[in-house]
Order: C-alpha cells, then structure tokens, then sequence
C-alpha cells in the first residue's frame, strides 16, 4: 500500500458561534488547511466532508465559498465518526492510486442540549426511549460496576481534560474546574452530571492528505461498526441477547488500525479519544487496550494520562472542554495529533511524542481508529 | 382503556411486551421485527414476552428529551427477561436510582404517558 501523509491542518475553533454559518466555519478551515499544503485550485483530487446534521451537499457549500469545486465532492455520515470516516475514505483511495491529493473536512453546526437524532422513531421519542445521556449513564454504571470506579473517578476526568483545554484557544470551555464543583454540577441521568457530559456545538476541521512521504504519516484510518447482541451497542437496540458480550466497535477498530500500523498500544506517546461522557473515556483506556480490563480507574489515579504523565489523553481538552461539532470531532482530533507530533502545541505539547492515536465512537454506531506517526 | 390509545400500535398487551420470535433460530427479540435481528431469517412469529424479570441496568431521565411530553423525572433502564433469553430498554416506574439495584425483580405493567396516551414500564414487584 503506497504512504499517505498529512500535507496540511487547519482548523475553526469548536464553541458557539452565532454568527457564522457552517459554511463559514467549514471554508476557514479548508483555507487554513489548504494554505499549510500550500494546495490551490486543482491541486486536490476530491474532497470528502463528514457531516451529520449539515443536510444535502454542505461539503458543495463550502468549497463554492472557496470557488473550489470542479472535482468531485462527496459527504460521508457516520455519525460522531463521520470526519474519520472521511479521512479513511480519503486515505484508501490515496493508497490505491486513485488520487495524489484529497481534501478531507469535516463541518457542523448543532443545537445546544440534547442530541435530536433521525435514528429513532417517532414513538421512541414520545416514549422517552432517546434520549443519549440516559444511556450513557447505563454504560458507565456497567463500567463503573466491572472497573471499581467511583463517581470521583468521573470526575477526576473532567478535572484532567478541563485543565488540558484551558491551554487550547480551539476550545469552547478554557477554564479549570475542581471535582468539587463537578460533583455539584446537577444530575442529568445519575451516575452523571452536567460537567461530565460534552456538549454538543459548532464547528469545523479540515485536513489535506496527500501520496508519500511526509513529516507526519498516516499509518491506519480504521473504521468498525457493532456486532448485534449486546444491548448497550452503538447501535441504540431496544434489546440484546442475554450474555452477549460482543467485541466493541472501538475495540475492533483499535485492534484493526495497531494491526495495519505495525504498532501496539505500548507503542503510544498521546491519544485523543472519545470522551462524549466522562465513563467514556475511562471505557476508551480499556477498549484501545491502554490498559489491562478494569484497570482504567489505576491509569487516571497514577497521572499517567494527564498531560506530564506516560501517555497523554486527550491534551487538546477533548470533547468536554472543546464540545461536540458531530461531524468535524474526529478531524479536530487528527488536527491536534498533527500539531502534538509536529512540537506546536505550547504549554499543553506532550514532549516528543512520534505515534499518536485518535479514537471516536457514537451513537451512529461506527467507531474509528487512527494512527499517526512522525 | 377505550379513551386511550397505547404509544405506538403492536408494542404490548395487557399480559406484557408483544416481542418476535425466529422461526429458525428459535431466539427472541424486541419490538417484533418481520426480519430476525440476530439471523436474518424471514419467518417471525408474534410472542408474549414475560411479565417478570430482575434488574440490569437503571438511571432516571430528569428534563424532557426532545419529543417527548410525559412527565418528569422517569425511570429509565434495562430488564432481564430470563424465560425469553433478553434483555430490554424500558421505563421504570421508579425515578429514585438510589432505591434499585441489580437484580431486583421487576413487573410489566402499563402505565399513563399523556393525557390520551399510554405507555409500558416495569416497576419493582
């Protein structure tokens, strides 16, 4: 399979952005990105644009706001996977030959409070069957159950990504908290509280990928989707199998991209991974093999995944300092790699970091893996 | 029960939850599907799912989600079904965590939603 690398980052920064359009927001950072490459007009073969709520051709809109269209455009949804869906896309048709340069973006624009999904019915809905922070609530008390962790525990990871994201001017929250003020946050679905939910915002993250050698390399975009059975799945069921206790999808796609890296988890210097939730980033350290099953709860309490510690999670702040913009999260993620493996990152840089991974996972069922390498 | 209609038609009966059952791999599942989600197989018969089960998994819903109009807080989880091999994510008639626990045992029973509508729960036996 011929090398891929990154040619270019760029990014708009993740909050509430009343002013500004999706269109905006996605054309500021395929320009920033573009500009890096140093690509222009022609000089990509095909864009991919992972969107959920952008609606029909929102990857056209952008780049006729850059008078950029003429190759093919194509949005790809997968859900909170939608951007690494598109670089893996991307990625494939680069190492096939199909194409020497893609650009890849991912844009969004969300309304705040609870995600409305098309995925369910309108009687689930009525039902009060829907709503997401509800199950995740039920994941974490699994974790929580299996893991010996304790709602200090939640908290102490809102406390370690808040404190990254206060050093990250592409955050929306850029403030410290102490568990204390987590832990009196209210009660959305218990175990979880207000402060341990991300928060679902605007957005946009764009990246070029182009053939060869580069400073920083691709080494695996993998992709993966639930297996039936469990009832807790990323598939939302409204049941599951007794007993079924099916690889996750996070799971496979880590096993799938350490396998087609060459690299083993032992391997990593950073990691960016799927904190929609609190216990989410916890269930990451164990599903991405971080850590031995259960021991999550030892790997927050050594330090070992704050900035300084072993390996470093979630630097940039994640998604509960820099929200939740669906389609553009798992790029800004692969943004922030780019720039920890490049040594741009200031006050929260991880000190010689060479292989980094990026990790998300949602309720559109899909999960993605990425390596990165300098 | 004339003046009120259930939440959606061919979810439940008085006796429990109308659940599907696979003509070939004899594995049950929920709502009834006309396709077997854990085969694929084409023939599915209607069942009666049990009216018992023991507690999975809990948590109480405390604003309302887009869509719905019932009240608030709502129990909301996941019960065993032993006698049919599932489990199923339902409302609970209990919307204080603090009095559930993992195997509690737990009862199917209908319950109002909105003024004009009903809808399932479990709550504990």
């Amino acid at each position: 399979m011929n090398a891929v690398h990154i040619a270019g980052v760029g990014m708009h920064p993740f909050g509430r952005h009343a002013d500004v359009t999706a269109t905006d927001m996605g054309a500021r950072a395929v320009r920033a990105a573009l500009l890096e490459a140093g690509v222009g007009r022609g000089g990509f073969g095909a864009a991919f644009c992972g969107t959920a709520y952008g609606g029909i051709a929102t990857g056209h809109r952008v780049l006729s706001a850059l008078g950029l269209t003429g190759g093919p455009i194509v949005d790809i949804e997968a859900g909170c996977a939608s951007g690494a869906a598109a670089l893996s896309l991307a990625a494939g048709a680069i190492a096939a030959g199909q194409y020497e340069t893609v650009l890849v973006f991912g844009v969004e624009k969300m309304p705040a409070g609870f995600i409305r999904s098309s995925f369910f019915a309108p009687w689930q809905e009525a039902a009060g069957l829907t709503p997401a922070p509800a199950y995740f609530a039920l994941r974490a008390q699994q974790l929580m159950a299996g893991s010996g962790l304790t709602e200090r525990d939640l908290a102490d990871v809102v406390v370690k990504n808040r404190r990254h994201g206060a050093a990250n001017p592409d955050a929306m929250f850029r403030s410290a908290v102490t568990a204390e003020e987590v832990l009196a946050s209210r009660v959305v679905c218990a175990p979880l509280r207000l402060w341990m939910l991300c928060s679902p915002n605007e957005g946009a993250a764009a990246v070029v990928l182009r053939a060869g050698d580069g400073d920083v390399r691709l080494r695996a975009a993998a992709l993966r989707s639930h297996l039936p059975g469990y009832v807790l799945n990323e598939g939302t069921p409204m049941c599951g199998l007794i007993g079924a206790d099916p690889p996750t999808p996070s799971r496979m796609a880590a096993d799938a991209a350490y396998a087609e890296a060459g690299v083993g988890p032992e391997d990593l210097d950073v990691v960016e991974c799927q904190d929609t939730d609190a216990a989410r980033e916890l269930l990451a350290y164990e599903e991405l093999r971080l850590c031995p099953p259960g021991g999550s709860g030892a790997l927050l309490r050594d330090g070992a995944t704050a900035l300084g510690g072993r390996l470093p999670v979630n630097p940039s702040g994640g998604l509960l300092s820099k929200g939740e913009p669906l389609g553009a999260s798992a790029l800004g993620q692969v943004v922030e790699l780019v720039r920890q493996l490049r040594g741009a990152c200031g006050p929260r840089q991880v000190d010689g970091a060479r292989v980094a991974l990026a990790h998300t996972v949602g309720r559109g069922a899909n999960a993605s893996a990425v390596v990165l390498s300098r | 029960m004339s003046d009120v209609e259930p939440v959606q038609p061919g979810l439940f009966c008085e006796a429990g939850l109308l659940g599907g059952e696979c003509g070939a791999c004899g594995r049950r599942h929920f709502p009834r599907a006309t396709i077997c989600p854990w085969c694929g197989h084409g023939e599915v018969a209607e069942v009666t799912l049990s009216s018992e089960g023991t507690l999975w998994g809990w948590t109480a819903v405390n604003a309302a989600p887009p869509g719905y109009d019932g009240p608030v807080p709502y129990g909301f989880g996941v019960v065993e079904l032993p006698a049919d091999g599932i489990q199923v994510v339902t409302r609970l008639v209990e919307s204080d965590p603090s009095v559930l626990a993992v195997g509690t045992v737990m009862r199917f029973r209908v319950v109002p939603l909105t003024p004009g509508t009903v809808t399932w729960a479990f709550e504990r036996a």
